[in-house]
């Protein structure tokens, strides 16, 4: 048995990373970051509203919260459709109560399905950020590239449309990229992304093409998916998670400048009866600390790049 | 392919020849970073994909870099603080991709042992004159940036060939991490020269702990505190070998660092009687010069009883 000769060459052996998308660098040898008002964390909650259709493609990879089983999978799509019409009550009610803005993260589909959705979110002044144009719409390497200039497309310019915000952030469905998602996202004045978890502070990432946008630190670690369904943890350790985390970053900033929690929520999740409580407490336990600073990712992103 | 690669003899566990760690040390420990570059877009290995998604996977690929430019220091700090020297298992190629990574180990006195040029390329269906290059590879490059001579080899992302420990012995490697039968060290039946078997563990491996377990960070201080105990006690009657293999990307994480640190900080509180805090190549070294030969003598002494 032999291997092709190309498994043993490494073209892209070289300083820094294999790719072009960023340059490499240690997080705790960058200079400080200071927050508004001299806050030490910014939290940055974020929740996402997704659409999971119910022929959900199977191929290349259904993105996680998909239909399992097999057709009309009425189960899981309701189970879903239950964080949009109830669960995201709850959470809105944690975060109104803790004083909390938040970035909401959603499917062109549900601004369309349920506009109803983006009243409340801009009522609330929560960000929109746009996550694809519903869950069954993943962006993979291999893909179309016209296909998804369309869905970046019509995701940013329906959500702008429904909501009359801005939209800046992108969060693609299933974080997952293809090669070409950073140029479909700048083409659409996108200036900063969700996909990306190797850092907990923002860092300049380029397109193919050369546009410069900014990869923010938007962890799947602590996520309610990440904790209580993939690692089957319970509630009360979940909060002693971010817990630890927060106390963590907190401590660090003494010598390494101003960090940033991100905290993401999934409404058929953490939004449940039985859960909600938990997400109370570890956000009250948060914003108890002093030097603690709730934004959107828009909000923190605008203090980062004026010092950086 | 063959029932048994024959590596070892069986070597019951009980009444085996006492071993005493320096200083009468029962426990020797030691900590195995493995610091990895995981490709963006590796070639297609036939028997082991990569990434589970089309590359890039972006989520999975960002989740190992964290460990390079996050965890890391984090990391390296818990250990400096308990005063523990990493035995770094290496994917050799981040020597040119992040050689800042291997300054500030380097100027650690860390130990670096080779875990084949990227976590990304697999052994499987490799041919001898391949193994053999990449192995060379590793020997080269860690000379290069080290100074050091690869004593230690844990196969990329744990694939192996029927020939790997025959090689390891060839070109002087003194240990392999590979095999995980025992809680002490013992030789390796190779072809020519010698290797010893050095216990990492599968069991307490932040990777295994975390995804297989699904085990919480706090539980992990607990396993890593309840494994030394043990090893502890049974090394009164002979001394056992304690290996953390820890990753950045899993370990790294302000939600987990904590409980590396309580288990680090459990065990480094015990005097040098109790356990002699080292590295993969100390533990080897003063095994062949103490103990490889009484030890062999033992397992041959009761092969077939």
């Amino acid at each position: 048995m032999t291997l092709r000769d190309d498994y043993l060459q490494y073209p892209n052996r070289r300083y820094g990373m294999d790719h072009d998308f960023f340059e490499w660098s240690i997080l705790q040898q960058r200079d400080p970051i200071v927050w508004p008002n001299g806050a030490k964390i910014a939290i940055w909650v974020s929740y996402a509203l997704e659409f999971f259709p119910l022929d959900q493609p199977a191929k290349p990879f259904k993105a996680p919260g998909g239909m399992v089983t097999p057709y009309p999978d009425l189960r899981h799509f309701t189970t879903r459709d239950y964080g949009n019409r109830v669960g995201i009550q709850r959470i809105w009610k944690v975060l109104a109560k803790h004083g909390i803005t938040a970035s909401a993260a959603v499917n062109s589909v549900v601004a369309q399905r349920y506009p109803y959705l983006i009243n409340k979110i801009n009522d609330r002044g929560d960000e929109i950020i746009a996550h694809g144009v519903d869950m069954g719409k993943v962006h993979y390497g291999g893909m179309d590239d016209a296909d998804e200039a369309a869905l970046v497309e019509e995701a940013v310019s329906v959500l702008r449309g429904v909501s009359g915000q801005p939209v800046t952030g992108w969060w693609s469905p299933g974080k997952s990229e293809s090669w070409n998602t950073l140029n479909h996202a700048a083409n659409n004045g996108i200036e900063y992304v969700c996909d990306w978890v190797n850092d907990d502070m923002p860092y300049e990432i380029k397109s193919p093409n050369g546009n410069l946008l900014t990869a923010m630190p938007h962890t799947e670690e602590i996520w309610d998916r990440t904790i209580l369904m993939d690692k089957k943890h319970n509630e009360e350790e979940w909060v002693e998670q971010i817990q630890d985390a927060f106390t963590i970053f907190y401590n660090e900033t003494d010598r390494y400048g101003g960090r940033i929690m991100s905290i993401v929520l999934t409404p058929y999740l953490a939004g449940m009866h039985y859960r909600i409580k938990y997400l109370d407490e570890a956000l009250g336990w948060i914003m108890d600390h002093d030097h603690v600073w709730a934004a959107t990712g828009a909000q923190i992103l605008e203090a980062f790049n004026k010092q950086s | 392919m063959k029932a048994d690669l024959e590596l070892y003899d069986y070597w019951p566990y009980e009444n085996r020849p006492k071993i005493e760690w320096p200083n009468g040390a029962k426990v020797a420990f030691w900590v195995a970073p493995n610091i990895e570059f995981y490709e963006i877009d590796p070639p297609a290995n036939p028997k082991r994909v990569a990434w589970p998604r089309p590359h890039p996977d972006v989520l999975l690929t960002s989740n190992r870099d964290y460990g390079n430019r996050a965890g890391h220091w984090r990391m390296m700090e818990v250990m400096d603080r308990c005063n523990v020297r990493g035995s770094i298992s290496l994917s050799t190629g981040l020597i040119d991709h992040h050689p800042e990574l291997i300054e500030e180990t380097k100027a650690r006195d860390w130990e670096f042992f080779s875990h084949g040029i990227y976590n990304t390329r697999y052994s499987y269906e490799m041919d001898e004159t391949q193994e053999r290059a990449i192995i060379e590879d590793s020997l080269e490059s860690v000379m290069k940036a080290t100074g050091q001579k690869l004593a230690g080899y844990l196969a990329p992302a744990l694939t192996h060939t029927e020939r790997t420990m025959d090689l390891l012995a060839e070109y002087g490697f003194l240990y392999t991490c590979d095999l995980f039968q025992d809680d002490q060290p013992q030789p390796v039946k190779v072809k020519s020269g010698r290797l010893v078997s050095m216990p990492y563990s599968l069991e307490i491996n932040d990777i295994i702990v975390y995804n297989t377990y699904l085990g919480t960070p706090r539980r992990y201080g607990q396993m890593i505190k309840d494994q030394f105990d043990q090893l502890f006690e049974e090394g009164k009657e002979s001394g056992t070998v304690m290996c953390i293999p820890v990753h950045a990307f899993a370990v790294g994480h302000p939600h987990r660092i904590g409980g590396f640190e309580e288990g680090l900080e459990y065990i480094t509180g015990h005097s040098k009687e109790d356990v002699w805090v080292t590295t993969g190549r100390e533990i080897a070294e003063y095994y062949y010069e103490n103990y490889y030969d009484v030890c062999l003598a033992d397992i041959n002494a009761r092969k077939g009883s």
